[in-house]
Parts: C-alpha cells; structure tokens; sequence
C-alpha cells in the first residue's frame, strides 16, 4: 500500500506525514514534489499542512495551480483517497474538489493546541475505524479554519452526510456549525483541520490521530502493518 | 496597449469580516468613537497588454475568476486604466 505525500513549496507537516505514515503505520510512504504531473501507482494521496506559497492571496490559492494538482484531481475523479490536512484542506476547497472555503479564525489568533472532535459520520474511508459519536483527541495549528459555507450548500452537506468532524466543546475558529472535516459527495476526498500525523504516538500526547490513517488502511484493503517493528503498535483501538 | 487594472477584493456582506472587526475596534479604542463599520478587502494591481480596454476588462475579469479572487466569500470589482 502506497501512499503518496505532496510538497508544495512551504510545506511544513509533509515530514511529519511521512513519519507517521512509514514509521508508525508501518505503510510504504513517498514524497511527491509539487511539479510532478505523474502520481500512478499510490493507493492515497494526503496534502499536507503547511503554509503552501507563504499563504499569499488566500491559503491554498496559489498550490492548487501546481502542476501536481491536475493529477490529484484526476486521480480524485477516479474514486482514489485524498486526505488534506490543515494547509492540504484549504488547498482541496481552493481547487474545487471541496465545497465551501476557508476564513480567517473569528477570534484572529493563531491556534495552536489540542482540541477534541466528534466523528458525526463514521462510515467514510476516513473513519471506518471509530464508533460513530466518538470524541477524538487532535491537535488543531492554523490561523484560517473559520469554514464557511453557503447555507444552500451547508443543508447539502448536513443532507448527504458530508459532515465528518465536528469540533466537541469549544469551537477554535468560529466554523459553521463547527465544521472541522468534510467529505466529498462520493466519499474519497476529505479535508480536516486538525493534525491526526501529529498524534500517532503516545510520547507525542496522543495517539488517536491513528484511527484516521487506520480507516485509510482497512479502505484500501490491507489489515495489518507488515513492518514487525511497528506491530502491535498499530491496530489497538484502546490507545 | 499596456493597461493597468486595479482589482478591489472585498469580503461579501454576508460575510463576517473579523479583520475588520478588530480594526473597528482600535478605531473606537483610539476615541475615533464615529467609525460605524471597518471591512478590509485587497487591492491588487494588475499590469497587463489587451488590445483594449475591454479586452483588458474581459482578461482580468478572467484572473478574478479563477484565481484573484474567491467566489465562495468575495467580491471584486475592476477599474480599468492606461499605464502611462
């Protein structure tokens, strides 16, 4: 199982990715620089946080011309996994594979810190593995994840499910209704705020980041890292 | 012909503008007390050859579009001038 990376110039979570995905997950892992125009051969692709172009005009505006986004694109078309994180989520809205777009956070600060999210749909490639209403403990680093979205297009998303995370107790950055993840109407590309790469270790603070990389897994169809080092590690629901 | 196009990007006004919001509040901290409303918005400058200037128009208002700026949230409005 093959996942793919991206690096956009001014990436800045595309190792951490990598880390949690090849170390961790025990999953083959490939960096992908932003100029390639062939991704063949990956089972996911995740765009990863960062502040792609210095963040200038909006987040996400400028990357998703990158000439790597029309291949991402057409493997998104072709039913293929795309996860954007943080910066990779503002990036899918920017390009259109998302409805809505990203605001500055109502409350102007850049926030930095843990927050809990409620899995609200629990049966998307990206979260087969939690209970539905689980409360999920992930860290949140952005200073636009204020989302918005039209109200004709948010009853949409409310109507098909397509809203995945939901931050739980406090929202960090006045999201309508405190939208932290969505999902595409086919179920293959979805956009979250918060970090899950960030989590994926206990002496990281948190480990529930995994769920989302192992939803990913099970997907795709491979139950159990082969790397015997990361054995046991992975796979534990208790974590 | 070289034109110069200004391109005024502005939050929508069902939109809530947080910048503008703590900007409108310095105002009225620094005893400005009559401001009533602050909404920040881009300008972006666009240098650009057309044949004219509605050929100028019609090329920036395709920038706009696809990338100046974002239709989900902004509004933008062109002015179209000679460089000179």
């Amino acid at each position: 199982m093959r996942f793919g990376v991206v690096i956009f110039p001014g990436s800045n979570c595309d190792s951490d990715c990598y880390h949690a995905l090849k170390d961790v997950m025990g999953l083959e892992a490939e960096y992908i620089w932003h100029k390639s125009t062939d991704i063949r051969g990956f089972d996911a692709i995740i765009l990863p946080g960062g502040f792609s172009y210095g963040d200038y005009l909006r987040a996400g505006a400028i990357a998703r011309f990158s000439p790597v986004m029309k291949a991402v694109e057409k493997f998104a078309r072709g039913g293929g996994l795309v996860l954007g994180i943080c910066n990779g989520f503002q990036i899918l809205l920017e390009a259109g594979l998302l409805p809505g777009a990203m605001m500055r956070n109502d409350c102007l600060q850049f926030r930095c810190h843990y927050v809990e999210v409620k899995v609200e749909n629990a049966e998307t490639p990206f979260t087969g593995e939690c209970s539905p209403g689980q409360i999920l403990r992930i860290p949140i680093a952005h200073g636009e994840g204020n989302y918005f979205a039209e109200p004709r297009v948010l009853e949409e998303l409310k109507r098909n499910q397509q809203i995945v995370l939901r931050y739980h107790g406090s929202n960090p950055n006045g999201s309508v209704d405190n939208i932290a993840a969505v999902i595409n109407r086919e179920g293959n590309v979805m956009g979250m705020m918060p970090h899950p790469e960030r989590c994926c270790e206990g002496v990281l603070g948190g480990t529930d980041g995994k769920f989302i990389f192992q939803s990913m897994m099970k997907y795709i169809g491979w139950s159990l890292p082969l790397n015997p080092a990361t054995q046991g590690r992975c796979g534990s629901r208790e974590s | 012909m070289e034109f110069l196009v200004k391109v005024e990007v502005t939050l929508k006004k069902t939109v809530a503008d947080p910048q503008g919001q703590a900007v409108y509040s310095a105002l009225r901290d620094m005893g400005f007390e009559g401001t009533r409303e602050v909404r920040v918005g881009k300008l972006i400058e666009v240098r650009v050859e057309g044949e004219d200037r509605e050929h100028a128009r019609s090329l920036v208002d395709e920038m706009c579009r696809r990338l100046l700026a974002n239709p989900v949230i902004e509004d933008y409005r062109l002015e179209v001038g000679v460089d000179g």
